[in-house]
């Protein structure tokens, strides 16, 4: 390692021979070459930021906006100041993590606290102005027969006709023009054969043409047009929605338009709940007691697979670290073979070995003991078989990571144990596993948390099945928290609970970030007692 | 721990202790490997050796409508690739700068991509769906149902890690080396690609080995970011076949799964060496 001096030095050496813009006099062609490049680099994509801007800014996209202005800005700074050179190298790095990690995690964050889901997918305002787009059929209301027809351009025209006053308008646009009878078309009009006005359907139920202030004409039957009023007038003043066909009067109650008798309109709107999705948690019996199941099934299940994993990795390593031991290197190879498949490919295969009627795993054992296991579906043996498969996936690494951190240890400090007259297992216990600790320690709870969200195993193998009876929440009796987190935001029953989900994401979040930290810490505290050896 | 020709853990038993582990790894390996020559799809009627060895099903692949094999494996293969060059590409850029210059920020940027990057990924499902569905808004090639976005997503993903790792080996380059170049008039950007890169090529493997065959077995992101089965990778693909269907689709998902599984094998066996100095260094220096 250099000395931060030299570092310092070396760095500021850097900085001078950063070239910059103004030299142009003295540039050797390929420096002249590179800075026309970064002219015209710089130019088109300072245009084009500044169109999609100005799009944006007409869009009131305010948030796009400004990651867009303080990228454009970095962009710049970073070819054009001398200071900046180095977020030459970060910036497309920086750009990219900034958005696929860094706004993902805000982003999850913030719609913790709300109600975001099926039934809540739009902001109060897009809810209201759904709303004010419905219409409703009064009865008694004006109905118009129509004739569809195309005109010389081959431009489809609609003549309705008033079943109640019998006069006639002329669709215009968006628009109901009157028009004088007896014949109001132009001669060179073609009526519309049967067919055809199959054929014109689509385009006539999507017609909705102005009828006064507020009413519209849409097509009401296939043979019909109607008038149609808006059935919800909302009042901004008040906070209220009234439905103007039965006068039922709505206000708005975490995310719903709700009625004085407590009837809920469809859909509603996602809205700041606070800590509600939390509470729920701890709060709802139904939700409280699976969710704990869940958690606890989550420590027991990532603890057992890093126990099983490095136990027997660790012992093969021992073995294979003999070098009086023979076929080592084929060993060695074989046993690796489950780390170079795939992993989906293989917890997809197990699922089908230990399938409980077809499955090969209940063949053998039907054979040899005469009994069969409802691996899979049943909450103890699911548990099983997952643990059972989790080793088989994990240990080649554990001892992959064994094999090297035996190989580091120093034979001189065996030759001094066997000198004092320590036995094997005392060689083991006092030489070998805590010098093995010190580099294995932290891989070990990496591992931990890595299998605390290994959701792949949990949902290919078992599905998280079966399910938990009574739960309100789709949760499995195998389900770990990720699992249970994926089918609440996306297989729920109810729908999905995107910021219910979310809150469980932020608990984990702060699990997985609470082990890491002391894992931090106490691989550095290793290091240090490494360095002391 | 020392070991000497004759111990009370040598001889028969600790070879009969590896063999039934060897017989464990191999387990499902063989019997998918032997239900694919097989030429019953039932599950039940395997045994270990087929009667009559065929290759029907592996036929099957290419021409079976609900199992559009060569498609998925292309885009597992496509999306698993592009997103490891990418992300060897992008880290090789920022590992270079926090290694080798001094500016404002260098201390906690590095310390705040560890931070961010505990947070997994995976966690933000939720989020990286919204985020391509508004996206697919304006720019429809980076929307969901869309390769793109994905690959953007899973690079997204493992940046932290690997600018990382792969700083902590440049840091053991001498600086000496770019210091002369640059007398002799190199620019720090030509150092960088000419002597540094070169020099720096295991653990560009490593890190474009490891990357790839992570992202070849990822199942949740895909699953929920791709929804045409056109698009699907093959994790997502293979899923919807057999669940529920392995009485039936036994023969095909195994003739499905050997292929699917050897690129990784081959790539795997072959670079064996450098994937495991690469774990081990990356556990020794942690």
């Amino acid at each position: 390692m250099p000395s931060p001096a030299s570092k310092r030095r070396s760095s500021a050496r850097h900085k001078s021979t950063g070239e910059g813009i103004g030299l142009t006099d003295s540039l050797p062609t390929s420096l002249m070459i590179a800075l026309l490049f970064k002219i015209i680099f710089l130019s088109v994509a300072d245009s084009l930021g500044v169109w999609a801007a100005g799009t944006l800014a007409w869009q009131r996209n305010w948030g796009l906006l400004s990651a867009l202005l303080v990228g454009l800005t970095l962009l710049n700074l970073a070819l054009l100041s001398r200071r900046a050179y180095p977020l030459r190298y970060l910036l497309p790095g920086l750009v990219l993590f900034a958005a696929m990690t860094f706004y993902p995690i805000v982003y999850t964050i913030n719609i913790a606290f709300t109600n975001y889901g099926t039934g809540h997918l739009m902001s109060k305002e897009e809810a209201i102005s759904w709303y004010e787009r419905r219409y409703y059929q009064p009865e008694e209301g004006e109905t118009f027969s129509f004739q569809a027809f195309k005109d010389e351009q081959g431009q489809l025209k609609l003549l309705l006709t008033s079943q109640k006053t019998g006069r006639a308008y002329l669709a215009e646009g968006a628009r109901l023009l009157p028009i004088s009878l007896p014949d109001p078309r132009p001669s060179n009009w073609r009526s519309l054969s049967r067919s055809e006005l199959v054929q014109a359907l689509a385009a006539l139920q999507q017609l909705e043409l102005l009828y006064g202030e507020e009413d519209v004409v849409r097509m009401a039957t296939l043979t019909e047009f109607a008038v149609f009023r808006p059935q919800y007038h909302y009042d901004r003043a008040h906070d209220l929605l009234t439905d103007l066909e039965t006068g039922k009067i709505y206000r708005p109650i975490r995310g719903t338009f709700v009625s004085e008798e407590g009837e809920e309109l469809l859909p509603g709107f996602y809205e700041y709940i606070g800590l509600e999705n939390f509470y729920r948690i701890f709060s709802n019996p139904q939700i409280t007691g699976p969710f704990l199941r869940v958690f606890q099934w989550t420590f027991l299940w990532a603890t057992l697979s890093v126990l099983l994993t490095f136990a027997l990795g660790l012992t093969l390593a021992i073995f294979l670290n003999d070098p009086y031991l023979k076929a080592r290197r084929l060993y060695r190879s074989l046993l690796i073979i489950p780390y170079a498949i795939p992993g989906f490919i293989s917890i997809l295969v197990w699922a089908g070995l230990l399938n409980a009627d077809f499955g090969i795993v209940n063949r053998i054992l039907e054979d040899l003991l005469g009994l069969r296991l409802p691996w899979l579906n049943d909450p103890f043996w699911g548990k099983v078989a997952l643990l059972l498969v989790n080793l088989w996936l994990g240990y080649p690494y554990m001892m992959i990571v064994s094999l090297g951190a035996l190989q580091s240890i120093q034979p001189e400090l065996y030759e001094a144990a066997y000198v004092d007259g320590a036995s094997r297992w005392q060689q083991f216990r006092h030489v070998t596993f805590p010098i093995l600790m010190i580099s294995v320690a932290p891989l070990l709870i990496g591992s931990f948390a890595f299998n605390f969200n290994n959701f792949n195993v949990i949902y290919l193998l078992t599905g998280g099945g079966p399910p938990i009876a009574g739960a309100q929440t789709p949760a499995g009796a195998t389900d770990i928290l990720i699992s249970y987190t994926y089918k609440l935001a996306f297989a729920g029953r109810q729908g999905a609970e995107y910021g219910f989900a979310a809150a469980i994401t932020i608990l984990i979040f702060l699990i997985v970030g609470t082990i890491s930290a002391i894992n931090f810490r106490l691989s550095r505290r290793l290091e240090k007692m490494g360095e002391a050896l | 721990m020392m070991y000497t020709r004759h111990g009370p853990l040598g001889g028969p038993l600790r070879h009969l202790m590896i063999w039934l582990t060897i017989a464990f790894a191999l387990f499902p390996f063989l019997w998918v490997l032997s239900a694919s020559f097989n030429p019953t799809n039932a599950l039940v009627a395997q045994g270990l050796i087929p009667e009559k060895a065929s290759l029907v099903h592996y036929q099957e692949l290419f021409i079976n409508p609900y199992l559009p094999f060569p498609r998925w494996l292309w885009n597992s293969v496509k999306i698993s690739g592009l997103s490891a060059f990418f992300v060897v590409f992008l880290t090789a850029f920022a590992a270079y700068a926090f290694s080798r210059f001094r500016f404002w920020g260098r201390r906690s940027g590095l310390l705040a991509l560890m931070l961010i990057q505990m947070f997994p990924t995976s966690l933000a499902i939720v989020a990286f769906f919204l985020l391509l569905m508004r996206l697919g808004d304006y720019l429809p090639w980076l929307g969901l149902n869309t390769h793109a976005g994905l690959i953007l997503v899973y690079m997204g993903g493992v940046l932290g890690f690997n600018t990382w790792l792969m700083k902590g080996y440049f840091d053991t380059i001498p600086h000496e080396l770019e210091e002369s170049a640059m007398i002799d008039g190199a620019t720090p950007f030509q150092a960088f690609i000419r002597i540094i890169l070169p020099l720096a090529r295991p653990i560009l493997a490593v890190i474009f080995i490891l990357t790839f065959i992570g992202i070849y077995s990822e199942f949740l992101l895909a699953s929920i970011l791709l929804t045409g089965a056109e698009q699907y990778t093959l994790p997502v693909g293979l899923k919807l076949f057999i669940t529920g269907e392995y009485a039936r689709r036994w023969g095909d998902f195994a003739a499905a799964s050997v292929l699917g599984a050897l690129p990784i094998m081959v790539l795997f066996l072959l670079l064996q060496g450098q994937i495991i100095s690469g774990l081990t260094r990356g556990a020794l220096k942690g």
